[in-house]
């Protein structure tokens, strides 16, 4: 039975435009929690791009750096909800402009 | 003769005891090693004459040790003693042990007793090297040390700001000459590879002609050294404020044997001037015009010091006309008899102001010849052998300058007609000090405690002042290249004219200033107050200086206090914080802000990467 | 001699100064005095009995570098006056530092050892390190220990030497490069590089890179003007160790690089040196005399001294129609490092002493000094006297030597650097009258004069510069070899 074969064009344009809403909110949202959640969703597109780049030319590689990008996901999960945490402690808000106190 | 190295070591052993031990010692100890290492070194200089008189050699070096060898630049420090070498030393340490005696008394009162000594002793060690070195850069070492010496004694009584002004002015102006003495120097070791003065000279008179350029160059630098040392136009404004130093001080190292140093560089260096007539004009011109101006200066100071230190000056340009008209060795007896009746003068006049307590102004003393006989006969037989009345040691210098430069190749008749009038207003102010000082009514009341250790030397210098004159200079006439002084004959009236000037100047003096004459009312008159003044203030060669000089030096030093090179560097930095500043303005805190920018970079980079 | 473990030893000593404040706080500087003491007497009994020392140890042979050590005449001078000053700095802040001493002598021992390491590094990467060395633990002297204004000052000092420091580095990698690419070998040996030819225009720009970094640390005008902050915000073994020592690095690269690795560039630049030589001489003193701050003052004056080195050192003039080194210019150079290392240095100390003393440096606030203080208006008056170039004592053998050369190279530069004589009288009788002459200033109703401890480190510095006033030829024989061979002849 032959499997049917999803053009690449059509993996890269979904993982465009995932990457591009994961930007959209990482720009517009305030709210910290969501910030992340499209910071993965960001990430998650440049892994599916990688997956689709190793199928097509047939090679390990785009399958090890998605590898990667799930332990750098779940090692900036850990550190990010601590900041999180602590934003809500120290500024008693999720949001995420409150905290713009490094300014030169 | 190996007792020359004794010569000059025994004044600075001296100068050392006194600064090493901090002004410990008692104020006798302090004094007997003060004056005694002076009379020392005057004994030795007497035995080491001796000796050299009778060995009948025209020279004797004594080699200490190799300054420096570098490169085949090796000078010595190495003595040097001949007929002029001999009379310098003689005229130092003799005067000067005299006078160190006479400040034993003069100074007791004075706090700092023991570094008076100290720095007096130095000056006389300086002194020697200077008239005892064999090359020029020991010559230096000597004539950077007197200047020292002066500045430290000038400033003596350190606590008054004038005085230091005084003391700093001296060295300063006197330092602008010794540059030029420095290139002299350069020069000369450029074009012979030796600064061994005979090697040099000799190298001159063979390598130059007759009027050579760079004869006359390297004469008129070693000239500029002479004439800031010795006080003459345009480097002369020191001397007088030179003044606030102690009166032994004056009487020494600005009366009898510092200023004189340059007269004895020119005597020293005289092949070059030989063969150099213009520099030999030059020298006559700076003599001549001191001479005058000083002695119209003398004419109306009120200050008793400040008469003698323009006398000084005058007699100096004396000195230095003598030099330039070819009468080497009158110039030299005129800077012996000189040494001896200004340091008579001196400190006569210290022994007057000593006893009116610091009081220096001429119209505040008055009828003093009655109560302070030795300091009147003493200040009389100065003042006479200044003016140079016959008999008396002055007159026969002067004559033998007079008379020579009658004979001077450039204008001989003008220039001796000039000096002539000059001894007339040397008379004239001699007259009028000694009127004003000692006649008179009186005005304060003197105390005179002098002991015979201020006594003594007044009564020697006074026979001197005599008798000095008497019996000639023979030692210099191996020297110098008119052999000693030579009988001038000349018409009876030009003889007789260059005896009468100082003579007549007396008399009109008398007239004029014992009050028969209405001298208020010329005083008064317009011209005689512009005249007076002018002639007061020196000429306004201090004034010139001070707004040529002095006050553009010092208004740039205040505006560029912060130094206008660092503007450059803080400059950058102010520059730098701005950029800083601007770039700054894109740090906001906010983190969207950021990834916004990261976004808008990235695409930058795709578009400009898509286009290229 | 080993010249490694002389520096080992005073970095080892450092580090134990350092520590061993935790066991008594007068510890640091006993251990530090010591520790100048020995090397001192190790490296003079070196020299007197003659020897020339020459270390050369593998480092990164890969590329060429190695531990390359030396001691030539110049050097073991250059070196003795280093650790002479040592003493001179530990005893001259013997009661003044009361923070950290232990850390403070750690960085007088550290900045030593690396001036010991310039003094005798012979492969150029070894003495780029060194170079370094020396510089931190100074920034840290200046910055810890100084004055109201420390942290500017220090700044400044950093800055310059670090930038001016950056260009050496890079004018010693092009060296090597095109040293490289000539032989094919890699090598940061100075004798190997002696020997590297280099075209015209390239060796002037890398010879200029080297200027650079040592006319900055001079310093020349118009690249002094960290110095007068540095010197001032010092404090006071900070400004001894600077002014004694530190310019004389910059001096000593002079000598000892730029002119025998790029004889022709130094001569075809030998102008604009001496002209900036003349100009520090009379812009330095010019300066110095318009400064009311005492220490600023001596620093300015420092330019001027240091203006004379550089007039010395590239004074080339002709014999026989080709350009050679000036043997009496250059020994003057060497000579005016020395003597002024001591007056300058005695200055310093004076106006430390005086401001732990009086509490100010300003010398409006003086005044009349003398009559409280007779002993330090004496010692003050000598060194004055000696850095106006009084003949008889030091200064004025290597400032007489410099011109008397000079005046063979270039007369009108020679000329001006001679009236620098007559600014230097202006200014130094300044520094005497508003300090310790004039009428004596009420505020200050009593002053300690100096005790033995000040009172000897003067005495050994006093006759230091008399010895070298009258009798310099020791000096002169030591450096002479060096000068001599530098280079001989260019066509």
């Amino acid at each position: 039975m032959t499997v049917p074969v999803i053009p690449i064009e059509h993996v890269l344009a979904l993982a465009a435009a995932l990457f591009v809403m994961g930007l959209v909110g990482v720009l517009v949202r305030r709210n910290v929690i969501f910030l992340l959640m499209s910071l993965e969703i960001m990430m998650n597109a440049c892994g599916l791009a990688f997956i689709a780049a190793g199928a097509k030319w047939g090679q390990p590689d785009g399958q090890i750096m998605f590898m990667l990008i799930l332990a750098l996901a779940a090692a900036e999960v850990a550190v990010a909800l601590g900041l999180v945490l602590q934003l809500e402690r120290r500024f008693d808000s999720l949001d995420i402009d409150t905290a713009g106190e490094m300014s030169g | 003769m190996d007792l020359l190295m004794l010569v000059p070591l025994a004044p600075l052993a001296g100068a050392l005891i006194l600064l090493l031990t901090e002004g410990r010692l008692d104020k006798r100890i302090v004094g007997v090693v003060g004056a005694g290492s002076v009379g020392l070194a005057a004994v030795f200089a007497f035995v080491v004459g001796l000796e050299f008189q009778r060995s009948g050699l025209a020279s004797h070096t004594y080699a200490m040790w190799t300054w420096m060898e570098v490169g085949g630049f090796a000078p010595a420090i190495r003595l040097y003693l001949d007929g002029l070498s001999l009379v310098m030393m003689g005229v130092i340490t003799g005067v000067g042990f005299l006078i160190h005696l006479y400040a034993t008394g003069y100074m007791w009162d004075e706090e700092g007793y023991s570094r008076f000594f100290a720095y007096m002793n130095l000056f006389v060690f300086a002194m020697l090297m200077l008239v005892l070195g064999d090359n020029l850069l020991v010559l230096f070492l000597g004539w950077e040390g007197v200047g020292l010496c002066s500045y430290l004694l000038i400033g003596f009584f350190h606590t008054e700001p004038e005085n230091g002004y005084a003391a700093r002015k001296a060295f300063v102006v006197t330092r602008v000459g010794d540059t030029a003495m420095l290139l002299g120097l350069f020069l000369l070791f450029r074009e012979f590879g030796t600064i061994d003065i005979s090697a040099a000279m000799a190298g001159a008179q063979e390598a130059w002609p007759e009027g050579s350029s760079t004869a006359t160059l390297i004469a008129l630098l070693l000239l500029g050294g002479a004439v800031g040392k010795s006080a003459q136009v345009p480097l002369q404004t020191w001397l007088p404020d030179a003044m606030a130093g102690p009166t032994p001080v004056s009487a020494l190292i600005h009366a009898a044997t510092m200023v004189t140093a340059g007269v004895y560089l020119i005597a020293r260096t005289h092949d070059l001037f030989l063969l150099s007539p213009e520099a030999r004009f030059v020298v006559v011109c700076v003599g001549l015009v001191t001479l005058f101006i000083s002695a119209f200066t003398a004419l109306v100071q009120r200050d008793i010091k400040r008469v003698l230190a323009y006398s000084t000056m005058s007699q100096i340009g004396y000195m230095f006309f003598a030099l330039g008209v070819g009468a080497w060795s009158a110039a030299i007896f005129h800077l012996m008899t000189h040494a001896f009746f200004k340091a008579l003068l001196f400190l006569a006049s210290g022994s007057v102001i000593l006893a009116l307590h610091h009081e220096q102004d001429m119209f505040r003393m008055g009828g003093l010849w009655r109560k302070m006989p030795l300091a009147f006969w003493s200040m009389l037989i100065g003042s006479l052998a200044l003016a140079a009345l016959p008999l008396t040691s002055g007159f026969y210098s002067k004559d033998a300058i007079l008379l020579t430069s009658f004979d001077y190749a450039w204008g001989g008749p003008f220039f001796w007609a000039a000096a002539a009038a000059a001894a007339f207003v040397t008379a004239l102010y001699t007259t009028r000090m000694m009127l004003i000082t000692f006649f008179g009514e009186s005005k304060t009341e003197p105390h005179d405690h002098s002991g015979i250790n201020m006594k003594g030397p007044l009564v020697v210098l006074a026979a001197l002042a005599v008798g000095g004159g008497w019996f000639g200079l023979s030692p210099v006439g191996s020297v110098l290249p008119d052999g000693g002084l030579s009988a001038q004959d000349h018409t009876s009236a030009v003889a007789l004219a260059t005896m009468a000037a100082p003579i007549l100047g007396i008399l009109v003096g008398l007239l004029f200033f014992s009050g028969r004459v209405d001298r208020e009312r010329l005083a008064n008159s317009r011209v005689g107050d512009v005249l007076g003044r002018f002639w007061f203030g020196g000429w306004g060669f201090d004034r010139l200086y001070d707004r040529l000089f002095v006050a553009p030096f010092v208004w740039l030093a205040r505006v560029n206090k912060p130094d206008a090179v660092d503007f450059v560097y803080r400059g950058t930095v102010v520059v730098m914080r701005r950029l800083h500043q601007v770039v700054a303005l894109t740090q906001t805190g906010r983190l969207r802000w950021y990834a916004v920018n990261m976004a808008v970079g990235l695409a930058v980079v795709f578009l400009l990467a898509g286009v290229l | 001699m080993n010249i490694l473990a002389l520096i080992l030893l005073m970095l080892g000593a450092g580090a134990v100064a350092g520590l061993s404040e935790k066991f008594h706080p007068a510890a640091p500087k006993w251990i530090s005095l010591a520790t100048f003491i020995v090397t001192l007497a190790w490296v003079v009994a070196f020299i007197v009995g003659d020897g020339y020392a020459n270390q050369h140890i593998a480092w990164i042979p890969r590329f060429g570098i190695n531990i390359v050590l030396s001691m030539d005449g110049l050097s073991q001078l250059l070196v003795a006056l280093t650790l002479f000053l040592g003493i001179v700095a530990v005893v001259s802040s013997w009661t003044e530092i009361e923070r950290r001493p232990g850390f403070f002598q750690f960085n007088i021992l550290w900045v030593m050892a690396g001036v010991v390491g310039v003094f005798t590094a012979l492969d150029l990467f070894l003495f780029f390190f060194f170079w370094e060395v020396m510089l931190i633990p100074m920034y840290f002297l200046i910055a810890i220990w100084g004055h109201e204004d420390k942290a500017y000052a220090s700044m400044k000092f950093f800055l310059f030497t670090q930038i001016s420091g950056l260009l050496m580095l890079f004018a010693i990698l092009a060296l090597v490069y095109l040293h490289y690419s000539a032989t094919g070998v890699i090598t940061f040996n100075y004798y190997d590089l002696l020997d590297a030819d280099l075209g015209g225009d390239i060796a002037f720009y890398v010879m200029l890179g080297f200027f650079a970094a040592f006319v900055v640390k001079l310093p020349g005008v118009p690249f002094h003007t960290w110095l007068p902050d540095a010197h001032t915000q010092a404090p006071t073994a900070g400004s001894v160790i600077l002014a004694g020592i530190l310019l004389k690095t910059g001096a000593y690269g002079l000598i000892r690089f730029v002119v025998p690795l790029f004889p022709e560039a130094s001569a075809d630049f030998a102008v604009w040196a001496m002209f900036l030589g003349a100009l520090s001489i009379l812009y330095g003193g010019f300066m110095a005399y318009s400064q009311s701050d005492f220490k600023r003052l001596v620093a300015y004056s420092s330019v001027a001294h240091m203006g004379f080195v550089l007039l010395g050192v590239f004074a080339f003039h002709e014999v026989a129609g080709s350009l050679v080194v000036n043997e009496l210019a250059v020994q003057g150079a060497v000579v005016t490092m020395v003597a002024h290392g001591f007056s300058t240095a005695a200055l310093f100390m004076m106006a430390g002493a005086l401001q732990e003393r009086l509490h100010t440096r300003e010398m409006s606030n003086m005044g009349g000094l003398w009559t409280r203080a007779p002993r330090m208006g004496a010692v003050t008056m000598f060194f004055v006297v000696a850095s106006v170039g009084m003949p008889g004592l030091g200064n004025f053998v290597g400032e007489f030597l410099v011109l008397v050369g000079a005046f063979k190279a270039n007369i009108p530069l020679t000329v001006a650097g001679a009236l620098g004589v007559v600014v230097a009288a202006v200014y130094g009788l300044c520094l005497m009258q508003r300090s310790f002459q004039g009428t004596p200033n009420a505020d200050v109703p009593s002053m300690r004069d100096f005790g033995l401890r000040e009172m000897g480190v003067m005495v050994l510095m006093m006759a230091g510069l008399v010895w070298i006033g009258i009798h310099p030829q020791e000096l002169l024989d030591l450096s002479a070899p060096v000068v001599q061979t530098l280079w001989v002849v260019l066509p």
